[in-house]
């Protein structure tokens, strides 16, 4: 019964945070947008005391239910375990084994170090909620977009308005190689073994371990009713319970209450503690999980099509657009509400929460080295527009903070500049001013490319003070493949 | 105004109405629209008769000519082959041709710069699997786009004579039984009209052509600054104009829009000198083809059975000095009802003419942007689908899905219904906020829109949609 109300709830939780990824409406969100705010990483970097007391009061009654329901990455090995215990040798594949301890704890250390240190990429590198939206983002939302956008041709065949076309595209290579590789990893620790990650390398797991170890409510073996069986050991995917000793490792066990249901002898129950059992275990092994690191500059390879455009004495036809190539920024530039690039370095766990919801195609993961897989700003496929807060409405972790239109409107994250060498106006030959009509701070106005000379073409001035950074400009300048008018990234965001 | 505004009664009560007066129609069969097809049985348009197309009589040879004219600027495209673009749909130009030619319709209007460049082409191919006498074919001297590149007069009367000769080799013609100097009165008016024809002696060369029995009937298609239409006439005399083509219908007749000039005034200018009118844009490129639904349902309760778009024919054709109407028809279905509009053409009542006349003024009530996608004016060299983001917009418009302010009733619905149906009807890039206001394309428009101006209205309405700002 236990077993049952645990996984209704986990798939709850989960269909519910995958969800989040996946909808890019933005309507999901709107219900159940906290159920991102309530994972524990990023409600504590948020500095969120109402979440961590409500997530370390839950761990010290029921133990480590954190781990069974709502973190995400957990159901999500719990499901590639269940698949792996329907074939035939997978069903009691389980075995008790001592915790690994000097790796949980390093691992935490290491964790707790790179916080402090600001190394949000390491961070988000371990997190276990961030590695599941990682995995969400690159590799289940690309199938989401392609089924919408099914939805949305049929649709628009039946003269519908309720589904429309989404663009689908890869943010970022480094982060996506890094999701495959963090899925696949996961998927062959849990096929054979179950909860290893979650034991061994989640420093959230290992800080509620702790908790859970104090746990009110709890499995416990009856060792009179026990009959040495072994089969709830072979059914503990976190290969935590001593059958011989009658133990349980409660800092390991994730309150699954599989082996609840597996006792035949009704020798578990879960239920308050009796005494506390002395769980040792130290064997020190040197250890460095520590991944690939990748390389800056792997750009998307934008294809280019370089076709000629067409004679100019026939009528119709559409001219060649070039795809806008990124331009170099020395300062990355970061969601309003951010506040500064060390605010955001800091807090943000790389989830990509921000950048599954932005309907923009503004946000990606960074691809430098330092704040990999962090999301920053690039206008290539559109601009932050004015009416848009979503990235700062769904961010847990308080790496966004919650801004309002129009409080993102004298939001100062960058400023403009602008590259006579790619201007039309001087290249073409033809007049233009499209930057400074879609300014929507008026920070561009257009004067003459002459001094003293009112009737030379006109070319944008930019007044840096009134630019918010938005990348209008950037984004709706005619120029291709670089745009004759980029966005610079401020280090401390300004309120104007 | 008076007059329309007895109409503006609200969309359930004018349904009702509506309903009402369908039923009443059906029984009192309205004079005018006639039910020609009654009694073929079967299906209720009927056959598309073979043997009963309208003609006009030609006064310069005595010729007859269908009063339905087949304009060959919009021919039915496909993909290229290699992938790179579009080609006209050979087969289908073939299949339209054979059959518009045993429905009766025998003139045939094309222009070197049609479909991209492809129409003589494709009009060629499909028209010389007829005997040479059972059609009349009609292009254009189209050097408006080698005018005003900085070509001397020499070199601009090159590239003309130029195009000139390659219009024979397209169409695979020895002679062309009409030709016209294409679009006059676009770009500065007069000073342009010299500039393409009268200072470099082009005029003179097409005269002696005519002369030599090569160009049968010569003339000129008018759009634009009406000086050049007056100065042309003025000269009949000495030019003698076999014909003039002109932009007539029923939104045009008093109600021209931009700087294109009532064609009243030009129908009858060409009337007082006995000179046959061509007429094109009888639909303002589809723009008549379908309304408002107040309006549809308007024309609907008077004849059932007739599309929207023949009312605009059978204005059109009711004119007597209008030797024949050009429609530019892509789909056989278009062809057909057409051919059934012109076979016999029932010019319109008095009556009729009144409401047609009331139509042309209540849409003049709605912000709809004159455009006929005639893709003059493209390809835009930033890469924007002008046409495509007009046609968009006007059909929010005739669907009523412009909101005036967010309080109206349907306001989330229509907002959706225009943002979502934009993204599908132009790609992100090619929309109207990519338009910088180049200019290059406003000389283009034989409809004189301000393109750009245009551009930055949509954008702007398009803005605060988005930002709910209505």
């Amino acid at each position: 019964m236990l077993r049952k109300i645990r996984a209704i709830l986990a798939i709850i939780f989960f269909v519910s945070v995958t969800l989040l990824f996946l909808d890019f409406t933005g309507g999901w969100h709107t219900w159940m947008g906290w159920m991102a705010k309530i994972q524990f990483l990023p409600a504590l970097l948020a500095l969120n005391v109402g979440v961590v007391a409500l997530l370390v009061v839950l761990t010290l009654l029921f133990g480590r239910i954190y781990c069974s329901v709502i973190c995400p990455l957990g159901v999500m090995q719990d499901i590639v375990s269940w698949v792996g215990s329907r074939r035939k040798k997978g069903k009691n594949r389980f075995s008790y084994s001592p915790a690994k301890s000097g790796i949980r704890y390093g691992v935490l250390a290491l964790f707790l170090v790179a916080i402090a240190a600001g190394a949000g990429s390491l961070v988000a590198l371990i997190a276990p909620y961030s590695a599941y939206g990682r995995i969400a983002q690159n590799l289940l939302a690309p199938f989401y977009g392609w089924g919408n956008n099914l939805l949305a041709y049929l649709a628009e065949r039946a003269e519908s308005y309720t589904f429309y076309e989404t663009e689908v595209w890869m943010r970022s290579l480094p982060t996506f190689i890094i999701a495959i590789v963090t899925c696949i990893l996961l998927f062959v620790l849990t096929w054979r073994n179950g909860r290893t990650y979650c034991n061994t390398v989640c420093p959230v797991g290992t800080v509620l371990g702790l908790l859970s170890k104090y746990a009110l409510l709890r499995p416990v073996i009856d060792p009179k009713k026990c009959t040495s069986c072994s089969l709830c050991a072979r059914k503990c995917k976190a290969s935590c319970i001593d059958y011989k000793n009658h133990e349980i490792d409660h800092s390991r066990c994730v309150a699954c209450m599989d082996c609840l249901d597996a006792c035949k002898h009704g020798a578990i129950s879960y239920t308050r503690r009796r005494e506390r059992a002395a769980v040792l275990s130290s064997k020190t092994e040197e250890q460095n999980p520590s991944r690939r690191h990748f390389l800056t500059g792997v750009a998307l390879l934008l294809g280019t099509a370089a076709a000629k455009a067409q004679e100019k004495n026939v009528d119709g036809g559409l001219a060649v657009i070039l795809d806008k190539k990124i331009p170099k920024r020395t300062t990355p530039l970061v969601p309003p509400g951010a506040g500064s690039l060390c605010n955001m370095n800091r807090r943000c766990t790389g989830c990509q929460l921000c950048v599954s919801v932005c309907p923009n195609g503004v946000l990606r993961p960074s691809s430098r080295l330092e704040t990999l897989m962090q999301p920053e700003f690039s206008y290539e496929r559109g601009y932050c527009r004015p009416e848009c807060t979503k990235c700062s409405e769904v961010c847990p972790a308080g790496a966004i903070r919650k801004v309002s239109a129009e409080e993102k409107s004298a939001i100062q994250i960058g400023h403009a500049v602008w590259v006579k060498e790619n201007c039309v106006v001087l290249t073409d030959g033809v007049q233009c001013g499209n930057c400074a009509r879609h300014c929507p701070a008026g920070a561009i106005s257009m004067i003459p490319s002459i001094p003293d000379d009112d009737f030379s073409p006109l070319i944008p001035m930019v007044d840096t003070e009134r630019c918010i950074g938005c990348g209008a400009c950037e984004n709706l300048c005619p120029a291709r493949p670089f745009s004759a008018i980029y966005v610079e990234g401020h280090e401390a965001h300004r309120i104007i | 105004m008076e007059k329309t505004d007895k109409h503006r009664i609200d969309r359930r009560e004018f349904l009702k109405r509506l309903g009402a007066g369908v039923t009443a129609v059906s029984a009192t069969t309205v004079a005018g629209c006639s039910f020609r097809d009654a009694g073929t049985g079967g299906s209720a348009q009927g056959e598309v008769p073979t043997d009963k197309m309208t003609y006009r009589i030609d006064p310069k040879t005595g010729e007859q000519i269908s009063l339905l004219g087949y304009g060959c600027m919009r021919w039915p495209m496909m993909p290229s082959p290699d992938g790179t673009g579009e080609v006209i749909d050979q087969e289908a130009v073939n299949g339209l041709v054979d059959y518009a030619l045993a429905h009766g319709v025998n003139y045939f209007d094309t222009a070197p710069p049609y479909c991209r460049g492809l129409s003589e082409k494709a009009t060629g191919t499909a028209l010389k699997r007829h005997p040479r006498n059972s059609y009349y074919l009609a292009t254009k001297m189209s050097n408006h786009r080698l005018a005003g590149q900085g070509l001397s007069p020499e070199e601009l009367f090159d590239a003309s004579v130029k195009m000139y000769r390659r219009s024979f080799e397209e169409l695979q013609a020895d002679y062309f039984d009409y030709y016209l100097l294409h679009i006059v009165g676009i770009g500065s008016g007069m000073p342009f009209l010299m500039e393409r024809f009268f200072d470099n002696g082009l005029l003179d060369f097409l005269l002696k052509e005519r002369e030599a029995g090569r160009i049968r009937h010569l003339g000129f298609s008018y759009h634009g600054d009406v000086k050049v239409f007056d100065y042309l006439l003025s000269r009949h005399d000495e030019f003698k104009w076999d014909f003039v083509q002109i932009q007539l219908n029923y939104m045009d007749y008093r109600h021209a829009s931009g700087m294109n000039f009532n064609a009243e005034y030009l129908y009858a200018e060409l009337e007082k000198r006995d000179i046959p009118a061509i007429v094109m844009e009888p639909l303002l490129g589809g723009r008549l083809t379908t309304l408002t639904n107040y309006l549809n349902g308007r024309l609907k309760q008077r004849c059932p059975e007739d599309s929207i778009a023949s009312w605009a024919f059978r204005f059109a054709g009711s004119f007597p000095k209008v030797l024949t109407v050009l429609s530019g028809m892509t789909y056989m279905e278009h062809l057909q009802d057409n051919i059934r509009t012109f076979s016999p053409l029932d010019p319109c009542t008095e009556e009729e003419l009144a409401v047609l006349e009331d139509t042309a003024q209540t849409m003049l009530k709605y912000p709809s942007v004159p455009c006929t996608a005639c893709q003059y004016c493209m390809p835009c060299p930033y890469g924007l689908n002008i046409p495509a983001i007009f046609a968009h917009y006007n059909k929010c418009i005739n669907e009523g899905n412009i909101p005036v302010s967010s309080q109206d009733e349907n306001y989330r619905k229509a907002r959706r219904t225009f943002l979502v149906g934009y993204d599908r009807s132009v790609p992100k890039l090619r929309q109207a906020d990519h338009c910088i206001g180049c200019d290059q394309c406003v000389h283009h428009c034989p409809q004189s829109i301000n393109i750009p101006a245009q551009m930055q209205r949509i954008n702007f309405f398009v803005e605060q949609l988005k930002q709910e700002t209505l």
